[in-house]
């Protein structure tokens, strides 16, 4: 029998990231790690609002892009201190994302995954277009390195030292939200926003909370991810990454948060170890999205969960629905 | 008065599905609407609970018109409701479906619950004890834990009931609760909804179990067609030639 406290995923995941920081020094696997990690954040903030509160947004991608851009021009030209920067990002998400949401939100239906298409298309066509402040299509260069307590984070070592102890914080609120009061109410809209009002639930408030909280994940990893790759173009905030990130949450598995690390990380290896990705992207996508939301419509962690959990609960007596 | 409806009108495009109706339901009282399919009954739950608006009259509960308001300002005065269609928040547990019943009642917000700060911590823990509670009222307290959508029918509907009552509502409106439920499970609502008055609870019910609705209502009101043909005490009602009439060649089921 294995006491039950080694089973607790979190301790796992705090052991894998000792480990690794211990053992790995080969650079190109810690950079794709990296990768992983800052998509992770992406994907955990989408998840939130799509997996947990059914509300889609096909525009992440221009989250991620304000955020990096935010601290690409705030440091490398205007000289600002990145971590300021930093701040700035998520400030100038949050706003964005609140103006966004606040009419999107308040009606029902798809007007969310309309409104943040278009303004992921706008945020696009601005970076490539706005070429004294973002650089335009050939990108922005010479964005410094990180610091922190004076040691400038240079190697992806010392990046990893940053992201992934930064992402398990991240991972822990997260998981935390979803257990808590506001976690429910949002869980509950999703399942029915009446049944959820007539409780109390303030149902447009939380959906624009949500919405604003997503963003900022965003934000944090677009910032990240500028640092890390010291160049930032347009074409990393385009519609096809707000796609692969959808992506990326339904592989996972809607509403499971270590499901979005499970689909960032597939999702971000698969391409290296198989080059026809890069020729045949859109397609796999689009296949990847059709074969799981047809047959485990809850992702891969959710839906082995449900088969494992209902059998359980058919065999006290209960019914399955459909 | 607890609740009154006064003169309310509403009108689907050419149907009138309520006209001017008015009634009121002293507090602590168990009142039943009945009438036939398509009355319009549940369209009266929908306009008290802020799911539709009138287009004229007012709905005055504890002296406040609250008609128009939105459904959670409605919910958050403390009138509470189940729905003719289970409205259960499926890939939650038994457990959590009540607890979101005390939404109203409880504080934390996105960065409390995500930091998971101490006063949150406490407001969790006494969300849950009461929504236990609230469960084994209705005897759903051994499987507080599985997923609601794998409940029969039946105990769905008790599984409403329990979440509406963890809003610890002064007035409670029940939608047909006995639809889909065996004579046990009946005999088990209607041991409740006595209980429930016993604590003071106000309850407005629409039901088509007549035995049910006979034993429980201390008034009746009729609705036939939008209008409001009859009221009393279910004897009175029961003798009503108009309500006999108007029972006659419909899909009433008794
Ligand atoms: N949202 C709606 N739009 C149009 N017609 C409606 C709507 N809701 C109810 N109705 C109609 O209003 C009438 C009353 O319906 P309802 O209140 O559900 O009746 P009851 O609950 O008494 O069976 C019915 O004819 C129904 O078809
Ligand atoms: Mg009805």
């Amino acid at each position: 029998m294995i006491p039950k406290g080694l089973l607790n995923p979190w301790l796992f995941f705090g052991a894998a990231v000792l480990l690794l920081a211990g053992v790995l020094n080969n650079d190109y696997y810690l950079t794709l790690i990296n990768f992983i990690g800052i998509y992770t954040l992406l994907v955990v903030g989408l998840n939130l609002l799509m997996g947990y509160g059914g509300q889609i947004s096909l525009g992440h991608a221009a989250f991620f892009g304000i955020g990096a851009y935010s601290s690409g021009i705030l440091t490398a030209t205007c000289g600002v201190n990145p971590w300021l920067a930093l701040l700035a990002g998520l400030v100038i998400c949050g706003i964005t994302a609140f103006l966004i949401g606040v009419p999107s939100l308040k009606l029902r239906g798809y007007y969310l995954a309309m409104a943040t298409l278009g303004f992921g298309i706008i945020v696009y066509i601005f970076l490539n277009e706005a070429e004294p402040l973002t650089g335009g299509p050939s990108g922005l260069a010479g964005i410094p390195n990180l610091s922190l307590g004076g040691l400038e984070l240079n190697t992806p070592k010392r990046l990893f030292l940053l992201i992934w102890p930064l992402l398990g914080v991240i991972l822990g609120l997260s998981a935390n939200l979803v257990d808590s009061r506001t976690g429910r109410a949002l869980r509950a809209l999703h399942e029915s926003e009446a049944a959820a009002q007539s409780l109390g639930v303030n149902t447009a408030r939380v959906k624009i909370m949500i919405f604003v909280w997503s963003a900022l994940y965003a934000s944090l990893a677009g910032s990240l991810y500028a640092h890390t790759m010291n160049f930032i173009a347009p074409s990393s905030f385009g519609f096809m990454f707000s796609i692969k990130l959808v992506t990326m949450v339904v592989l996972g598995g809607m509403a499971s948060i270590w499901g979005s690390l499970l689909g960032a990380a597939v999702l971000t290896v698969l391409p290296e170890i198989l080059t026809m990705f890069h020729d045949y992207e859109v397609i796999i996508f689009g296949a990847i999205l059709m074969v799981v939301m047809i047959f485990l419509p809850r992702g891969l962690v959710r839906g082995i969960l449900d088969l494992w959990e209902f059998r359980r609960y058919k065999k006290e007596g209960g019914s399955i629905p459909t | 008065m607890l609740l009154e409806l006064q003169e309310i009108t509403l009108a689907f495009g050419g149907l009138q599905a309520l006209d001017r109706v008015s009634f009121a339901v002293p507090s602590g009282t168990v009142q039943a609407v009945i009438g036939p399919n398509g009355a319009g009954k549940t369209t009266l739950f929908n306009l008290i609970t802020g799911f539709l608006a009138p287009q004229s009259g007012r709905v005055v509960f504890q002296g406040h018109e609250i008609q128009g308001r939105p459904p959670f300002e409605v919910a958050r005065l403390g009138i509470s409701r189940t729905f003719q269609l289970v409205q259960l928040f499926d890939h939650m547990s038994v457990l959590e479906n009540v607890m979101v019943g005390r939404h109203r009642l409880s504080r934390a917000g996105l960065l409390a619950g995500a930091v998971r700060l101490p006063w949150t911590r406490q407001e969790d823990k006494s969300i849950r004890e009461h929504a236990l509670e609230d469960l084994a009222f209705v005897g759903l307290a051994d499987r507080a834990h599985q997923p609601a959508a794998a409940l029969p029918l039946g105990l769905k509907r008790l599984l409403e009931i329990a979440r509406a009552l963890a809003a610890e509502p002064t007035l409670l409106l029940l939608d047909e609760p006995a639809s889909g439920l065996d004579a046990v499970e009946t005999e088990r609502l209607q041991e409740m909804i006595l209980a429930l008055r016993e604590r003071g609870l106000t309850i407005l019910l629409v039901e088509h179990d007549m035995g049910l609705t006979m034993e429980v209502a201390d008034r009746i009101a009729v609705l036939n067609y939008g209008q409001l043909i009859a009221t009393g005490t279910p004897r009175e009602v029961q003798k009503n030639p108009e309500v006999i009439a108007a029972y006659l060649g419909t899909d009433w089921q008794t």
